[in-house]
Order: structure tokens, then sequence, then C-alpha cells
């Protein structure tokens, strides 16, 4: 599945992964491939993205991601 | 015939005023790629913001945008001209002014005359230009060009948000250039409060209705509609300080062209000036030559 984190200031990640665990308002949750489609806000944390050559960490202050088909949009901040 | 020592003096005054404008066009485009890299990769995610924004209320049944998105009519107006603090950039602050006057005379000329239009500068220019023409603007913010980071513009957009959901303005408008490219601006004037609904994609209505709201639709819209305000901000305050390096690159750019202009006719007027100053001394030799011989 396709992953796309973007900032006001930049696109940090966009590239193919396995995993990606968020932290949600509500808890921290983790989308693997074909999920549904959702809408889901972010809190303070750490995204983990995992893919076949390792695993990647970024920190956000908070955001919105979207799963749409296979592609999962991240608006951190 | 011009007299030698003035054309002199005039060639070397066009030459260091050039001078002056071709070092303003290297710093403004050395800005200008730093504006434009901050805006070109902030605008994916206005869009994609947008884009969210649009699928969400596809999926809401009615509207729900909340405080932010309560249309009261337009009794009291807020109108946010954006431009620069300082000036040779062409007409680039010359146009948001008339486009806020145009605004204010045309649109809510009913509420300026009693009194319910307030301006909110950003950037001294329109400021100052607003005020030859006799409007007053009510607030001016010209530090924000001096540290133009998302959490300086995020104070701002607070600041009216609340004024705004206090009932202190009806309607927050915006007026400013928007970037297209180095030399092209487009001027736009959009409405920042109330949030104006988005129009739904066309596309994959099946689809979107489908979503998962996780923790809940009002939560995330709570979220989303203030963040959809700053970033609206935001991109319009980048936008225009783009702009604003890319018309003064150009302004610079033809001042450049013209001091050149100015210089190659100076040059040929001082060479004539001084041919024919040579010519009138020869001219006294041989004649004095001439007057000793006879």
């Amino acid at each position: 599945m396709n992953l796309e984190i973007i900032t006001p200031d930049k696109t940090i990640y966009n590239g193919d992964a396995d995993l990606v665990q968020l932290p949600g308002i509500d808890g921290s949750f983790e989308i693997l491939n074909n999920h549904a489609p959702m809408i889901s806000a972010l809190s303070a944390g750490k995204i983990k993205v995992k893919k076949p050559s390792g695993e990647e960490f970024f920190e956000v202050k908070g955001g919105v991601i979207e799963v749409l088909k296979n592609k999962i949009l991240v608006l951190a901040e | 015939m011009a007299n030698l020592k003035e054309v002199r003096t005039r060639i070397s005054s066009v030459k260091s005023t050039m001078q002056i404008t071709s070092a303003m066009k290297m710093v403004a485009a050395s800005k200008l790629r730093r504006a434009q890299n901050a805006i070109v990769t902030m605008r994916p995610y206005a869009s994609k913001l947008q884009e969210i924004m649009q699928n969400l209320s596809a999926s809401l049944e009615g509207s729900s945008d909340g405080v932010f998105g309560a249309d009261r009519g337009s009794n009291k107006v807020l109108i946010i001209p954006i431009s620069s603090n300082r000036g040779l950039c062409g007409a680039f602050n010359a146009n948001v002014m008339k486009e806020t006057v145009s605004a204010i005379e045309g649109e809510y000329k009913q509420q300026y005359e009693d009194g319910n239009v307030d301006i909110f500068c950003i950037g001294n220019k329109t400021a100052d230009l607003l005020k030859s023409r006799s409007y007053v603007a009510k607030q001016v913010n010209h530090e924000i060009f001096d540290d133009l980071t998302f959490d300086n513009v995020v104070a701002i957009a607070e600041d009216l948000m609340q004024k705004f959901s206090e009932g202190k303005y009806d309607k927050v408008i915006l007026v400013y250039n928007q970037f297209k490219n180095a030399a092209t601006q487009i001027l736009i004037k959009e409405q920042l409060l109330p949030l104006s609904e988005p129009k739904p994609a066309e596309e994959d209505i099946s689809l979107q209705s489908d979503y998962i709201f996780e923790p809940g639709k009002q939560e995330i819209l709570d979220e989303l509609v203030p963040k959809t305000i700053k970033i609206q901000l935001y991109k319009a305050i980048l936008d225009s300080f783009a702009s604003e390096h890319g018309a003064r690159m150009t302004a610079m750019h033809q001042a450049t062209d013209n001091a050149n202009e100015l210089l190659k006719e100076l040059k040929l007027t001082y060479n004539k000036a001084r041919q024919a100053a040579i010519t009138n001394e020869i001219l006294e030799i041989v004649g004095g030559a001439e007057a000793l011989n006879a």
C-alpha cells in the first residue's frame, strides 16, 4: 500500500509500506494492507512505518489521516 | 551640444542606480527561490486537506461546520489585504490596494457607511496606500514577514477565529496576490470566514460514504475546520510573499534594462560632445596657425 506523509513545509514520506502505526486521538492504532476507507484525527506522537527494508519513525504534533483504496494520506504537523 | 561634464555626471549616476537595481534583482531572485519553495511544498498539503474536507462533508448529512461555518450575512466585515513591507516591486501593492478599495466601495459600501467595515493590513505598504486614500486600517501587522513561520500565522488565525466566533465580525475577506510564476501574480479575493461550503467531489460518492470515522465525525470536523482556516491563511501569506519577490525581481529587471538603455544613449551623447569639442579645438589651432602664416 502507498503511504504519503505531508507537513505544511514538505513531504516527509512518500512510498510503500507494509504496516503503519499511528497515534490516534483515542489511542494508537495500526493500518495494514486493504484497510477499509477511514478518516481519523491524530494526536502528538510517533508514526511507525514498517516496510520490507526496515522501520522508520516520524515525530508528529497532530494531524489527520485518510485511508482510501490502499492509499494512506497523513497530513501531519 | 550638451556639456561634457554634465553628461559624465549623468552617466555615473545612472551607472550607480543600475548597480543598485541589479543588486536588488539578485537579492529578490534568491529570496524568491526560498519563498517559492515554501509555497510549492505547501500547496499539496492544502489541496489534500481540501480533499479530505470534501470527502468528509460529502459523507455528512446536512451541514455542520460549527461556529466557523455560521453564515450570519455580511453586516460586520473585516478585509485583510496582504501586501509587502517594502516597495519597489511594481504594481504589486497598488493592485492589492485597488482591489480592497473596490471591495469597500462596491460590495460593502453600505456596511462601510455604517462603520462596519474594518481593515486589517498584513504588510505596511497597503496600509500606507490606503491611508493616502483616507481609508484607515484598524490594525497593521508587519512583523510577520520578519519571521514567516506556520506558528506565527497560526497566532493571527486564532485571533481572527476568536473574533469571528465572538460575533465581532460576520465575514473575513482576504485580498492577496497568488503566486503563479516569477512574472505573473494573480490577484485573489477570497473568503476566509465563514468557511465556505466545500463542493462535494463528483467521483466515488458511493465509496466516500463508507468511511470509518475515528473517533467520530464531529471530533474530526472540530479538528479539521480550524486547521483548514489556518492553512488557508498561511497559504495566502506564503503566496503573497512569493509573489512579492517575484514582482520585485521583475520590476528590478525592467529597471536594470531601462538603465542600460539610458546608459547607451548617454554614452552616444557623450561621445558626440567629445568629438565636437575635439573638432572645435582642431579648428581653433588650424585657424590660429593660419592667422600666424598670413
